[in-house]
């Protein structure tokens, strides 16, 4: 398939990414934990790196050495034999004992490391904030849950608002095949199964902005299924979620009002909705305050017009294979829905 | 008399040859072709498609790597980028690498254990027809460009019809049962020819650790085996007649694949590598002209890594969402399968130490894989830990690290059997320069190729994705990696370049160029039709080492106007009876076209399950007519085993 995709370019939010302290040499990297699970996980990996850097010289050098050794006695004339009594003692030694005190070493610090990370948010009395996440062919739904005051609840996609410094439970849902949830700097990937609700509990210690994947292979646009993570000091956090709950006002500009009424008339509230109008699909992206989003088409593109246009003209030619249908809509049409997706901010 | 064969030089004698030549040889031409029972002809086809297939599985690694390695590249696209990575997955580990081990097994164990033939010749050759059609059916479907698409582990529900309805699954069902159904053959037959075929003398306790290894691998196929058969027919059966195994909503479980279909996968990795191993002990062996140290510690290791094999599935599952505890304890089992690795290796380190090694080819491939698969395994035990494998499952780390355990565990043990066993095989050596030159080009493959995926992984590079955004920092090291994979093809396109030219103009290599221990040197190179004109005695492990080894009696008595093996007790080979075994037959064929027929019919319809269920039973009613039972020893001929008299007196004498 010779489709070419049209160059992606994702630096306004990965800069701001890396402004916001994601470190290291990546955008997405296990080694640069920026959490507290991700840290003691890091912390796990040098300790085993130190034995395995350890073991793999001991063993090369055990094998050459003694290559070398028998090599000289052999042109000396001597026997090269080794008498069993040696030989025994470097298959227990190496072979049973060293290897079962290493292993022990790394199952103590791995079970201790497992449950350090398992404990986060549920102590008893901790009621760490709950977010349901639901993985979809190829995109995250997002809903904030507040069971104490459900008119508080809503539902967004593919960015995931958290408060900085407080432990967050992500309830992982999937409606159609399984997925994994990974944001490798926060914590290790938990998968999304039809059928079951898995949870991980993840923690962000400074604000910013992370960038997370599906890591289980779910089609044809398993590599464009990325999402956000944004970690917002806890004040900011009451302040964008009160922001979300604002209902949808009609869009004062007149290209936005236009835009409103292609988006009313051309369907696309059949499979999207935005909070506050007729339009209530729900196998697609949540569209309500889609003008703040950072990405469009799940962490795939910045949401500039120019991407947005270009994703609605022809979804398949950026994620071919994906299930939004192509809209045929005049120039026109498409710059006024583009300012109006863009108002709802 | 100082050769194996008493019978050179006698004119009578000379006449049973040329009569055991006849009795073992098959019709000409074509129709010989098909109806060929004989263990090396069926051997050396699995290694020969086993082989071309893994040339295949080469040339899509190189494909993905071309893909990757730039970002955003449309070298393939998303669509035939799933279906490329599922053919390399595919044809490796279910096409390639268990096949060719059974292959080897089938050519070198009757030489090994001093038979000649297989114990069950007909189904040792429908075994390798129904291999056959479960590779050009695969390959089929991929010219077609309906190949199957969801990974070689083809989870659920994705590859369910509501959301994959390309015919590509339900050709990889087919396939994989096919498969499944030939590895059972092959296993079968090589355990039963193990268990009782052994030349006499030759006691559990004295088989070559080859031998050992592919028993291993055979009662390892037997148990993990027909779980994937029957995971593979539910899949079959939710796609096929909508059944609902693993769709939540009709109460079934996606989950359930993966305990079934991993029981299987995990155990498959050491299918693959034991013989591996198995053949790392023969060449070390040879080549530092000792035995291996410590033989009851190794066949004891090789017996305790396929046994614990099947406990540790869990592993591929801790994102699944299972109770911690439980993965707790996997963790554990999956680190514990890491000692009878290391006392395997520490035999071998003693070995080498205590010797003056020739450093050859093999033993070059042979140390190669000491230090990759050290790497290989060093990673493994860092994924059994619960924690570390959530961050890294998925990513390009465990991509690094199976392909060191699998490079190194199962293609360098190969090459190094390759350049090994090439000489017995043709008469002819492999040229060492070539050879060293391979072997350097793979190594460093390896390591350009696969290091640098352990720092992707780290990166957050998850696996089976078609490409990557530049911004994400993983092009310098990609690149690197298909740099690699070149080199690593390239390597290996000069042991083909050195193996047809050795084949036609490599120096003549003689009955025993290593000077090696086992009974598979005891023949000419490339051995005669029938293996041994004489089945010979054992008395040590490394009968060929023995001073006395020419005076040592050999069996006579075997007839030479028709086919026929001597058949021994299992534990301490004592002879038992003389078993006769077929000729060349085209029931074989008939019978592996005639299973097909319901396997890959169902592809076009669930008519063609009845009409081929019928076929099928009348070519078993062929295969089993009364004229082709193989019956027990009769003394008609009046010959007697002399040398089992012989060797029972000597017995009783030294007691």
């Amino acid at each position: 398939m010779a489709m070419r995709s049209p160059s992606i370019r994702l630096a306004p939010s990965l800069a701001a990414c890396a402004l916001a302290g994601c470190t290291g040499t990546g955008v997405q990297d296990v080694l640069a934990p920026a959490g507290p699970q991700a840290a003691r996980i890091a912390a796990w990996f040098w300790f085993s790196f130190a034995l395995a850097v350890a073991v793999f010289v001991a063993f090369a050098a055990i094998l050459f050495w003694g290559l070398f050794r028998a090599h000289r006695r052999h042109l000396r004339g001597e026997d090269t034999e080794l008498p069993d009594k040696h030989g025994n003692r470097l298959v227990i030694w190496g072979g049973v004992v060293i290897p079962t005190v290493i292993l022990l070493a790394l199952l103590v610090f791995s079970a201790y490391t497992d449950r350090m990370i398992s404990r986060l948010g549920r102590g008893p009395g901790e009621k760490p904030l709950t977010i349901e996440v639901v993985g979809e062919q190829f995109w995250w739904q997002v809903r904030y849950l507040d069971p104490e005051h459900p008119h508080r609840e809503f539902i967004t996609a593919n960015e995931i608002h958290v408060p900085a410094g407080r432990p967050v439970r992500l309830l992982l849902k999937s409606r159609d095949v399984i997925h994994s949830f990974w944001v490798p700097n926060l914590n290790g990937k938990q998968d999304l199964v039809p059928g079951r609700t898995n949870d991980l509990v993840v923690q962000v210690d400074d604000p910013g902005t992370y960038r997370g994947q599906c890591a289980e292979f779910c089609g044809v646009q398993h590599a464009k299924m990325a999402m956000l993570v944004v970690a917002h000091p806890p004040r900011e956090f009451d302040a964008w979620w009160e922001s979300q709950l604002r209902p949808h006002a009609p869009p004062s500009d007149p290209e936005a009002a236009r835009g409103e009424e292609v988006f009313m008339t051309n369907g696309c509230g059949t499979c999207h909705s935005i909070r506050g109008t007729l339009a209530k699909g729900t196998v697609a992206p949540d569209l309500s305050h889609f003008g703040s989003r950072r990405t469009v088409a799940a962490g795939t593109l910045p949401n500039t017009k120019g991407h947005l246009g270009g994703w609605i003209a022809d979804p398949q030619a950026i994620k071919p294979g994906n299930r939004m249908p192509p809209v045929p809509l005049k120039g026109e049409e498409l710059r006024a829905l583009v300012s109006y997706l863009h108002s709802l901010k | 008399m100082s050769t194996l064969d008493p019978a050179l030089g006698t004119g009578k004698l000379a006449d049973d040859t040329a009569q055991l030549d006849e009795v073992w040889s098959s019709p000409p031409g074509l129709y010989g072709w098909l109806t060929e029972v004989n263990h090396r002809r069926i051997g050396r086809r699995y290694i020969a498609t086993g082989f071309a297939l893994f040339l295949l599985a080469g040339l899509e690694a190189l494909a993905i790597r071309t893909q990757l390695a730039v970002p955003e590249n449309d070298a393939l696209g998303p669509e035939i980028y799933r279906q490329v990575f599922t053919m390399h997955g595919a044809t490796m580990m279910f096409l390639f690498a268990v096949p060719i081990m059974i292959g080897v097994g089938i050519y070198l164990v009757p030489l090994m254990i001093g038979t000649r033939d297989m114990a069950l010749p007909r189904l040792n050759a429908f075994g390798y027809w129904i291999y056959l059609i479960g590779a050009i059916t695969l390959y089929t479907a991929f010219i077609l460009g309906v190949a199957p698409n969801s990974g070689w582990f083809n989870y659920p529900p994705l590859s369910r019809r509501e959301h994959e309805l390309s015919i590509g699954i339900d050709v990889w069902v087919v396939v994989v049962v096919l498969l499944e159904v030939a590895a059972l053959v092959g296993a079968v037959g090589l355990i039963v020819t193990i268990l009782k075929q052994r030349a006499p003398g030759m006691s559990l306790n004295r088989m070559p650790v080859f031998v050992w290894s592919i028993l291993v691998m055979g009662f390892m196929i037997v148990f993990a085996m027909p779980t994937l058969m029957t995971t593979t027919i539910f899949l079959g059966m939710d796609r096929m007649v909508g059944a609902h195994f693993f769709d939540p909503a009709g109460m079934g479980d996606p989950l359930l694949w993966q305990h079934m279909f991993w029981y299987f996968g995990h155990p498959e990795v050491y299918i693959m590598f034991v013989p591996g191993l198995g053949m790392v002990s023969m060449v070390i062996a040879t080549m530092c002209r000792r035995p291996v140290f410590g033989y009851t510690a190794v066949v004891l290791s090789l017996v305790a890594t396929g046994v614990l094999s099947f406990g540790l599935w869990v592993h591929h599952m801790y994102a699944t969402g299972l109770p911690r505890l439980g993965t707790s304890m996997f963790t554990a089992a999956s680190m514990l399968v890491t000692i009878p690795t290391a006392v395997q290796f520490f035999c071998w380190t003693a070995t080498l130490w205590g010797s003056r090694p020739r450093f050859t080819v093999a033993l070059h491939y042979v140390l190669g894989f000491l230090l990759i698969f050290l790497i290989g395994g060093i990673t493994g035990v860092q994924l059994g830990a619960v924690p570390f494998d959530l961050q890294v499952h998925d990513t390009y780390f465990v991509v690094a690290h199976f392909h060191y355990v699998l490079l190194g565990g199962v293609v360098f043990p190969l090459f190094a059997g390759i350049y090994y066993w090439f000489p017995k095989v043709t008469g002819r050596m492999m040229s060492e320069p070539l050879g060293k030159v391979s072997f350097w080009m793979m190594f460093l493959g390896v390591h350009a190729a696969f290091w640098p995926q352990h720092h992707l992984g780290f990166m957050g590079m998850p696996r089976r994705v078609y490409t990557y955004l530049p911004e994400m920092g993983w092009t310098q090291l990609n690149l690197l990696s298909t740099v690699g994979a070149f080199t690593i093809a390239t390597g290996v396109g000069v042991t083909v370049v050195n193996l047809l030219v050795s084949a036609r103009r490599g120096s003549p290599a003689g009955n025993d160029p290593w000077r090696a221990e086992s009974l598979e040197w005891a023949t000419s190179s490339p051995p005669q039709r029938y293996n041994f004109r004489f089945i010979p005695t054992v008395r040590s492990r490394a009968p060929l080492w023995d001073a006395d080894w020419n005076e040592q009696p050999l069996v006579v008595g075997l007839r030479d106007d028709q086919r026929e093996a001597l058949s021994t007790s299992i534990l301490d080979a004592r002879p038992d009876h003389r078993a006769i075994l077929p000729g060349p037959t085209l029931v074989p064929f008939f019978a592996a076209l005639a299973a097909s027929v319901p396997v890959v019919g169902v592809l076009f319809g669930l008519h063609w399950v009845p009409i081929g269920g019928a076929l099928f039973f009348i070519a078993i009613s062929a295969w089993n007519r009364p004229h082709h039972l193989p019956h027990r020893m009769e003394e008609e001929s009046g010959r007697e085993h002399r040398l089992a008299e012989q060797e029972r007196e000597r017995e009783e004498e030294r007691q």
